[in-house]
């Protein structure tokens, strides 16, 4: 269980970075909390030959009041979410979301940035950042450019992110006081990854009722219109019904929507 | 390899890693400090929990090389801390280990909870140490004694 031989960097601005890894190809693995990769590496289900380290980079240490949204640098950690110490736009939804991930010393160190371009599905941002309409920021050598949260998990571990490309940050709509939302998930045991997310946010101020099923085998699935809301329809969008599967994902959705009423 | 500089149980360290060598390893083979055990080696059973940096971190899944400035605390670095003094006692108290083979991270995680956590009720308690994993005590005893500290704690705190 100890991980295969590699190269370390610790670049300290974002260029070095970008130029490390556009030499490396896909040789290269952007390393930030490592509480994924780390694991990975120790099952030698990775072996790259270079570890770019990001978290020396200031861009992706910065959190940003923005206009309508807060910019949280990519490497902010989930702790530093669940504590306050970094401003939540959302009325509590990313502290709540922030909470339930794996264990306090995992959260210690796992970032948001990391946790999403790593894009497994059961990932908590994953679904989180996709019902709050939040904008994944990505540098790479042809400069910045944003993708929509649901766009950008294409599958199990695979992204939008091109070869070279950096998660920077993500942008988080501020919700309006008049905000509503809901988040709950099933696991075998505290701290596992969900067999199951759903999620709901509704800001009338926004005219969004919008709602999320994750933890699914692909990017999670968006519904626009919670209003009108079958369980058991969205779940087979993704599973047949009948199965376990379909079964704990229209449950989640039921009991997210259900919390969502209290 | 990559030369490494960091603080480890107060003293500053200076080594030569490979960056394959996680820290637990590093501390375990490069230092002789063998307080921190190694389950799993994929963040899921916490045995080898220690402090960096103020708060509890994985060392199977933190690679050495990443430590780098880093200030490390081990279950040796905690010998005259009170909080883990008073932990000690109320393990041995509350039969909270058999093999002892959890406790190291056990006792790192069940700090963490009492300074973090003052007011936590039996229901976080259990919450907080399910990342780590004991296969003799039963967490009965374990979740006693970090409640035993809580209480005292709160005890002291009042008039």
């Amino acid at each position: 269980m100890k991980a295969a031989r590699f190269d370390y960097e610790k670049p300290r601005e974002l260029g070095a970075a970008l130029k490390l890894l556009t030499e490396a190809g896909a040789d290269a693995k952007v390393l930030a909390g490592g509480q994924s990769l780390g694991p990975m590496l120790n099952l030698r289900l990775a072996q790259p030959a270079l570890l770019v380290d990001v978290r020396g980079l200031p861009e992706l240490g910065e959190v940003r009041d923005e206009a309508d949204a807060v910019f949280i640098g990519a490497c902010t950690t989930h702790a530093a979410i669940e504590d306050g110490r970094v401003p939540d736009p959302t009325q509590g939804f990313l502290r709540k979301v922030a909470r339930g991930i794996a264990y306090r010393a995992v959260r210690n160190r796992g970032t948001v940035g990391g946790s999403l371009a790593h894009a497994d599905p059961a990932a908590d941002w994953v679904s989180a950042m996709a019902v709050l309409d939040a904008r994944i920021v990505v540098r790479g050598p042809q400069g910045e450019r944003t993708v929509a949260a649901a766009d950008f998990v294409l599958g199990i571990m695979s992204t939008a992110l091109g070869e070279g490309e950096i998660l920077v940050g993500v942008r988080v709509p501020k919700l309006s006081t008049r905000a509503r939302w809901s988040y709950w998930k099933y696991c075998r045991k505290t701290g596992e990854f969900a067999e199951a997310i759903g999620a709901f946010v509704i800001d009338p101020d926004r005219g969004w009722w919008r709602g999320v099923m994750g933890a699914t085998e692909g990017a999670p699935v968006v519904i626009e219109d919670a209003r009108v809301l079958d369980p058991a329809a969205v779940a087979a969008e993704a599973y047949e019904p009948g199965t376990y599967e379909h079964q704990v994902h229209a449950v989640a959705l039921k009991r997210a929507a259900a919390a969502l009423d209290r | 390899m990559k030369t490494i500089t960091l603080k480890v149980n107060g003293q500053s360290v200076s080594a030569q890693v490979e960056p394959r060598t996680h820290l637990a390893d590093f501390l375990r083979d490069y230092l002789m400090l063998t307080g921190t055990n190694l389950g799993c080696e994929h963040g899921v059973c916490g045995a080898c929990t220690l402090w960096i940096d103020g708060a509890p971190a994985r060392s199977c899944i933190t690679f050495a090389v990443a430590c780098d400035g880093a200030d490390v605390r081990t279950i040796e670095g905690f010998e005259d801390d009170a909080v883990m003094a008073a932990l000690r006692d109320a393990f041995t108290a509350e039969h909270a280990l058999q093999c002892g083979y959890c406790t190291p991270g056990m006792l790192a995680t069940a700090r963490d909870i009492v300074l973090r956590l003052p007011d936590a009720d039996e229901a976080r308690v259990r919450e907080e140490l399910a990342g780590n994993l004991c296969r003799c005590t039963g967490y009965v005893g374990i979740v006693r004694a970090v409640m035993r500290v809580l209480a005292e704690r709160r005890g002291a705190a009042s008039p």
